[in-house]
């Protein structure tokens, strides 16, 4: 294994590990708060206060957790790709501090929320967890600003002799790539959070434990992803042309597409070698049209740049690009569904689907969106290869000559399975802490 | 003063809360090691759980904040310092993990057991931690971080007399500022039998940590000569009021006026940090890279003072209100439990 290749893994390990946690950070709080402003609404509501009050139990480890795997992050940085940080930290580093500021209110309103519980007037309470979410969702966005300015860099020049130059921290910042990447990442944190919370109250379901609280814990967290779904469908879209129009090579990996042409095919699945997409499901044209509407729109193959600068796996990128969009594709249906049944049974006390199928899908929607997070961000990722800045820095030359790296990212794998596997295990006992039969049994 | 020197004095500032608060907690840490047997050293722990619990989250962000500043204002010297001490900073990383996911753990278990495998975790960490954290600072402070293509040496930038001073006085003035500051907060709840064990440690540590830097001055003097003249030079101001500062911490701990004893450590500390950049100043990386070297360019700088000017306006308030609620005991005992 060598270091570069070593450095990568373990920043996909620890990024891979964070991205997913944090997702219930940014967007966790909100069920939380929401489910304590109904609670509040309706008297105080057992059910309601009882579903909030668990939850923050949940989302105060989860936060713990993400708190500490995002900090590493910081420290790897520098330690992994130190000829990166050195060059342009100058360039991109403000929205780092921005988000600096948001996390320190973040787990400031979080410490106050926490700890609150009932010695906080409530409507007080419910105040306190507005920051938590606001300053998740500015974090989230700077952060990703960040990621964007990797794809799309700006404010700065080099100079004849290699150095960076007319740097504007500003420019950097704001542009159209990170409006669309932070709406589809808040997007999918929402999804994340709000099918996987849903999850637990999906097999109640199946169990028979169909009472007000399990539906409500249902009913909250999954409306949530609901909602964010058929938007995340506009913005993936968009997402995708975004891609298409400012790193053609990149959508030419998620495509497969080796040679430049019009009537460009959709292609679904396959397997890329000798530069060939070979078995694939193509629908003719459909790339053509989807990027452009029209058939005669000629898109840009891998074929465009030397071998040097294409992705070095296209199969990977390829393939996590239609997992996603397919998980997505899917989560959209169940949606769907949903809607449907939601809308029929409006005259009725619960509205809710009554077909077992439909849990056991919620059952895998929590994972299949964990799944689909991740494998859109190894489309972004392993997609802008070589490069670690887009055409300007290559990964090769940003990594640290260190020798032990190695070593350090066996060890993180190590740390990370133990930490995986007692997170899981402190879940599950939190989640069967009992339930007093006053407010699981009501109707 | 150049941008760049405000830009460097206020992530110093970020150090100096860090060591603080951040500081205290890993002390925390540490007394909650050494408290003993389950049940014996059950009220202690409760006592540090409960007051490290609302603040460490925030008090821990204070190193995020030096981390990005640093490679947004001084990105080549960011650089440098990462890939030479890549080796104590991945420990520390590991340790951050392990400590904060092991303190969260702990929080929500009930079984005994598993209680003492997260209490470990939480514990043993907040020790090695700071050390490693500390030997990056020795190896700053010693000039053993060249700049530029130069990496220094893996090893001996962070396994030196002045980092292995740097990691035992870090570790010794976390346990010495958090005995000073349990000491207040049992002090606060009316427990007395809490009071004496943590005012007696509080004694000790402030002497283990005096008689540490003592030592110390010879170690610099060997082993880090331009940092040895800063700090008998310009920085000596800082380090007798440093020294002044633990010694009257001692004075107050025995007088038993516990709520200055916590003033006058948590001095003793900004005092010592203060007097070493005092010493070291202009130097980034000794001997000879300056801050101006190293700085990122004004649009950078002033762009970044502007985010953290809007920043402290939201924070500072915020921040004073989560103190000031864990002060009042606004949260003085674990959250209840989920009904039920």
């Amino acid at each position: 294994m060598d270091t570069l290749f070593a450095a990568r893994q373990q920043m996909a390990l620890s990024l891979g590990w964070h991205i997913v946690i944090a997702c219930f950070g940014v967007a966790f709080p909100a069920m939380v708060v929401f489910a304590e402003w109904r609670a509040h609404r309706h008297d105080d509501d057992p059910v309601l206060l009882t579903l909030a009050r668990r939850w923050s139990r949940v989302f105060g480890v989860l936060f713990a957790v993400g708190a500490v795997s995002g900090t590493i992050l910081s420290f790897e940085f520098g330690i992994l790709w130190p000829e990166f940080m050195a060059r342009f930290g100058q360039v991109f580093g403000v929205p780092f501090a921005m988000e600096g500021f948001a996390f320190f209110l973040e787990g400031i309103f979080i410490g106050i929320y926490l700890y609150g519980w009932d010695r906080v007037p409530r409507r007080l309470h419910i105040l306190t967890g507005i920051p938590i979410i606001v300053s998740g969702i500015l974090a989230t966005v700077f952060v990703v600003s960040v990621n964007s300015w990797m794809n799309h860099p700006r404010g700065f020049d080099i100079d004849s002799s290699g150095a960076v130059t007319n740097v504007d921290p500003w420019a950097a910042l704001f542009h159209t790539g990170t409006a669309i990447s932070s709406t589809h990442m808040l997007l999918a944190a929402f999804m994340v959070a709000g099918f996987t919370a849903s999850v637990p109250y999906a097999w109640a379901w199946l169990k028979g434990r169909r009472t007000r609280y399990y539906r409500l814990g249902f009913l909250i967290p999954f409306t949530f992803a609901a909602i964010a779904t058929p938007v995340q469908l506009v913005i993936g879209d968009t997402s995708a042309r975004w891609v298409a129009s400012q790193q053609p090579v990149k959508l030419a990996a998620m495509e497969g597409l080796y040679e430049t042409e019009s009537d460009a095919p959709e292609s679904l699945g396959g397997i890329y070698v000798d530069d060939e997409l070979r078995y694939a499901l193509q629908i003719p044209c459909g790339l053509s049209f989807l990027i452009a509407f029209n058939c005669d729109h000629e898109v840009q193959g891998l074929e465009s740049v030397p071998a040097d600068d294409r992705p070095p796996n296209i199969n990977i990128v390829h393939w996590a690009f239609d997992t996603m969009v397919g998980i997505g594709s899917g989560l959209a249906a169940l949606v769907a569904w949903f809607a449907f049944v939601w809308w029929r049974r409006r005259r009725l006390d619960v509205r809710m689907p009554q077909s077992r199928w439909f849990y056991r899908a919620a059952l895998l929607a929590g994972p299949g969106a964990i799944v689909a997070l991740i494998s859109g961000w190894v489309v972004t990722e392993v997609g802008r290869q070589p490069w670690i800045v887009y055409e300007t820095m290559r990964v090769e030359d940003a990594v640290t000559t260190a020798g032990g790296i190695v070593y350090t990212y066996l060890g993180l794998w190590v740390i990370y399975t133990l930490l995986t596997v007692a997170l899981l295990y402190v879940l599950r006992r939190v989640a069967r802490m009992p339930i007093p039969d006053d407010v699981a049994n009501v109707p | 003063m150049t941008l760049a020197e405000v830009v460097l004095a206020v992530m110093w500032a970020g150090l100096t809360a860090y060591a603080v608060f951040g500081g205290a907690d890993f002390g925390a840490g540490l007394w909650d090691l050494v408290a003993g047997g389950a049940r014996r050293g059950r009220r202690q722990r409760d006592l540090i759980t409960d007051v490290i619990g609302p603040v460490w989250e925030v008090n821990h962000v204070w190193i995020i904040f030096v981390l990005v500043v640093l490679w947004t204002g001084f990105p080549e010297a960011f650089g440098a310092i990462m890939s030479t001490l890549y080796i104590p900073l991945t420990l520390a990383a590991f340790g951050i993990i392990l400590r904060g996911s092991g303190f969260a753990f702990r929080k929500v278990t009930t079984t005994v057991e598993l209680q003492r495998v997260w209490g470990a975790s939480f514990a043993l960490s907040s020790v090695f931690t700071p050390f490693f954290l500390g030997t990056v600072a020795g190896g700053v402070a010693s000039g053993r971080v060249p700049l530029g293509d130069d990496v220094g040496d893996s090893i001996t930038s962070w396994l030196n007399p002045t980092s292995l001073l740097g990691g035992v006085l870090a570790v010794s003035t976390c346990a010495f500022l958090a005995a000073a500051f349990l000491t207040r907060e049992a002090h606060h709840r009316g427990d007395d039998e809490l009071v004496a064990q943590f005012r007696i440690r509080g004694l000790g540590a402030a002497v283990a940590t005096g008689l540490i830097a003592l030592a110390g001055i010879g170690v610099l003097r060997e082993d880090a000569p331009e940092l040895f003249h800063g700090l008998i030079g310009r920085g000596l101001p800082l380090v007798i009021l440093s020294g002044v500062g633990g010694v009257t911490t001692f004075a107050l701990l025995w007088a038993r006026q516990f709520v200055w004893a916590r003033v006058a450590a948590a001095g003793a500390v900004v005092a010592v940090l203060w007097g070493w950049a005092a010493a070291q100043y202009p130097y980034v990386l000794e001997p000879s890279v300056t801050i101006e070297d190293v700085a990122a360019p004004n649009a950078t700088l002033s762009a970044l003072l502007i985010v953290i000017g809007v920043g402290a306006v939201f924070l500072v308030p915020s921040l004073l209100l989560l103190y000031r609620m864990s002060e009042r005991g606004s949260f003085s005992e674990e959250p209840p439990a989920p009904q039920g």
